[in-house]
């Protein structure tokens, strides 16, 4: 008994192989408690929890045309997500994806406004995709130079760079690409610059099914993806492995830009059919909490965009419907980060409270 | 002449806001945490701030006076914001989750809640928030004595100001002392440069970590609720805070982590941010100083980084999570 004294009231042990049914246990859970914690501001407002999140359900996947909204909502939170894995298992934070997603919009829509017309509507596309793949890689490469030469923080400078962006676009919006003068507007993309769509939503979503699969495959199946790996374990083994890690980081960052550039492309192609400052709309920034809490497993990324973007769209009907500030969207996604982000601890490690006996602990 | 007061008084006015966000920022940073949830932390700052303020006025009616008001608005904003950074600090230091997530995750909480608050106090009160013109005055009122602020040039720049701005520059010598004079800010300073070696040397890593992301976020949720209360007009506004808080970070690496330095930093910063509207440069046009403060703070990122003179740089264990056990 002597001994207790000394124990702390828990302590905590490194788990070493959870078994994966419990891990999703846990995984699960966490959700379940989150989506719980949401009663509270729910409860705040006057209204049912259980009638609200019935809303929510509702209002963005029981109808098609609901279900198509909210597909497009997902869509870019999907593809932007990819595109940040390769940097984040790097362990290179790159938090600069709404400024790629601007940028990429940006140079699709200088193609859009001026080549349109000019050139058949197919080559318009290609030509506004591959504009938007060079203006992401080049603002995504920026940081990512001055971080293999002088070591620079990335993180930092990223952030920087996204208000970058959204000033310059800012300034074209207003003056040089205004289109009724005083309008602040950019005009609307003519019928030669828009994606098609494919049962109701643009053909994006096509293309991001297929990147999620190329994205698994580059990530665990290549050299680079290998190279991308080590670098994220540790940056001396992959030097001493021979590694140029200079170059191997600008890569990195050129290929997550150019697919940043991408969605950006998808939003004014697609989804807006024009360019304003806010076009990432947070989405770059979401799109990192959809990355990590798939662990930067492609495929885990559809599910989770796919329930963010139902919080987010079903919320929209709740506003109407219920009248609850639609910001109650961000409240529950907020939540649901913070709980999921925690729950990695419990599979990580074990709480061992202070009296119970020891053996009865590792028998398990 | 006349143009340059009026910029700086106005930079010192928009500044005030940035320089709350900034100090509380460094003292989190100088911990060795990275919280990128400021902005979300402003929102609520300015959300509660201004309901702390409402909500005392509607019970106490005519008789509400304006430093009660004051004192309230910041305490529910220092709660506010320390509250959040509470939510950041359990799940980084104790949870041990990435800080760059979980600050992006408080960010959208963040907003969301002030975004909420605000919203819901408009609604429950039948559409339309707004304090009495006797609190107004009372926030935005100049402190200082008539016959100071009638000096010419002297006077407007610096004795026109709202308490909360002297109350800010205080508080960045406070801290400034804090870091360099005191046993407590060194130990503060060397858990943000490495926290295994000050936990060898008995330093409880733990402790400092959460003081300083409570109360810094505490700090940087009054400069939301000052950004309300003054240019805002005690009305709430989420499109004028909305990039507030990432300015504010932006100013951290400005002022190379030194609060003396956030003092001139955020007028500068608040400065560039109104130019626009006031002075213009040939060939640059007016819409892309905005974008000025942040093209400036990749400069300096730039150059501490060429330079790497050892005084100059983040604190070194910025951004990364210290797990006694896995060293």
């Amino acid at each position: 008994m002597k001994n207790d004294i000394r124990t702390p009231f828990v302590r905590l042990a490194k788990r070493n192989d959870i078994d994966p049914k419990k891990a999703w246990i846990i995984r699960v859970s966490s959700i379940i408690i989150a989506l719980i914690l949401g009663f509270i501001p729910i409860l705040i407002t006057g209204s049912n929890p259980f009638e609200a999140y019935s809303v929510i359900v509702q209002g963005s996947l029981l109808r098609p045309t609901y279900f198509r909204q909210t597909v497009k909502i997902a869509i870019p939170l999907l593809a932007c997500a990819l595109a940040i894995a390769p940097c984040f298992k790097m362990r290179f934070w790159n938090i600069g994806a709404e400024g790629q997603i601007t940028i990429g919009a940006m140079c699709a829509s200088y193609f859009a406004l001026y080549w349109v017309g000019k050139v058949p509507h197919v080559v318009l596309l290609l030509i506004m995709f591959l504009a938007a793949l060079a203006g992401g890689a080049v603002w995504g490469l920026i940081p990512a130079f001055f971080k293999a030469k002088w070591n620079t923080n990335e993180t930092l400078f990223t952030l920087m760079m996204n208000y970058i962006a959204i000033g310059i676009v800012a300034w074209l919006q207003g003056g040089p690409w205004e289109g009724r003068q005083g309008s602040q507007l950019i005009p609307q993309f003519k019928d030669a610059a828009r994606l098609p769509d494919v049962f109701g939503v643009h053909i994006g979503w096509i293309f991001s099914l297929i990147l999620v699969v190329l994205m698994y495959f580059y990530m665990n199946k290549t050299k680079q993806g290998y190279e991308v790996a080590v670098i994220g374990d540790s940056v001396n083994t992959a030097r001493y492995a021979g590694m140029n890690v200079g170059y191997i980081i600008m890569r990195t960052m050129a290929i997550s830009g150019a697919i940043s550039g991408f969605v950006g492309f998808m939003i004014v192609s697609g989804a807006n059919y024009t360019l304003y400052s806010g076009v990432a709309d947070g989405v770059g920034f979401t799109s990192i909490s959809v990355a990590w809490l798939s662990q930067l497993n492609p495929f885990a990324m559809i599910v989770i965009s796919m329930l963010l973007a139902v919080l987010d769209k079903g919320s929209t009907t709740l506003q109407s419907r219920m009248s609850i500030p639609a910001s109650i969207s961000d409240i529950i996604t907020g939540i649901l980060l913070f709980a999921m982000l925690s729950c990695e601890f419990f599979i990580n490690y074990r709480l061992i409270f202070r009296g119970r006996a020891e053996g009865k602990e590792d028998g398990k | 002449m006349n143009m340059i007061v009026t910029l700086v008084t106005a930079g010192i006015t928009f500044g005030t806001v940035l320089m709350y966000g900034t100090l509380g920022e460094i003292l989190t940073e100088k911990s060795g945490n990275l919280n990128l949830g400021v902005e979300g932390i402003m929102y609520m700052g300015g959300a509660f701030g201004l309901a702390g303020a409402f909500y005392y006025e509607k019970a106490a009616g005519a008789a509400a006076s304006g430093p009660i008001a004051i004192i309230l608005a910041l305490l529910a904003a220092f709660a506010a914001g320390a509250a959040a950074s509470a939510i950041y600090s359990f799940l980084t230091i104790t949870l041990r989750t990435n800080q760059n997530v979980t600050g992006l995750a408080l960010s959208i909480f963040g907003t969301g809640v002030g975004q909420f608050v605000g919203e819901f106090m408009r609604l429950s009160e039948g559409g339309y928030v707004a304090l009495s013109n006797n609190l107004k005055n009372a926030f935005s009122a100049a402190v200082m004595p008539s016959f100071l602020q009638g000096i010419p040039i002297i006077g407007p720049i610096a004795f026109s100001h709202t308490i909360f701005f002297y109350m800010a520059v205080v508080l960045a010598v406070l801290m400034h002392l804090y870091f360099s004079r005191t046993r407590s800010g060194l130990y503060l300073r060397a858990v943000g440069e490495s926290p295994a070696t000050s936990d060898a040397a008995g330093i409880n890593t733990t402790k400092y970590k959460y003081l300083a992301t409570i109360i810094g976020g505490g700090i940087s949720a009054i400069g939301g609720m000052v950004y309300i209360v003054t240019t805002a007009g005690c009305v709430w506004n989420h499109e004028g805070l909305s990039g507030v808080g990432w300015l504010a970070v932006a100013l951290v690496i400005f002022c190379i982590w030194r609060p003396l330095n956030a003092i001139w930093g955020s007028i500068v910063f608040g400065a560039m941010m109104i130019m626009y509207l006031r002075v213009s440069i040939p060939f640059i046009p007016q819409q892309l100083y905005k974008i000025l403060p942040y093209v400036v703070t990749v400069i300096v990122l730039i150059f501490t980084s060429m330079r790497n003179s050892r005084d100059k740089q983040p604190p070194a264990s910025l951004g990364l999570n210290y797990f006694r056990e896995e060293r």
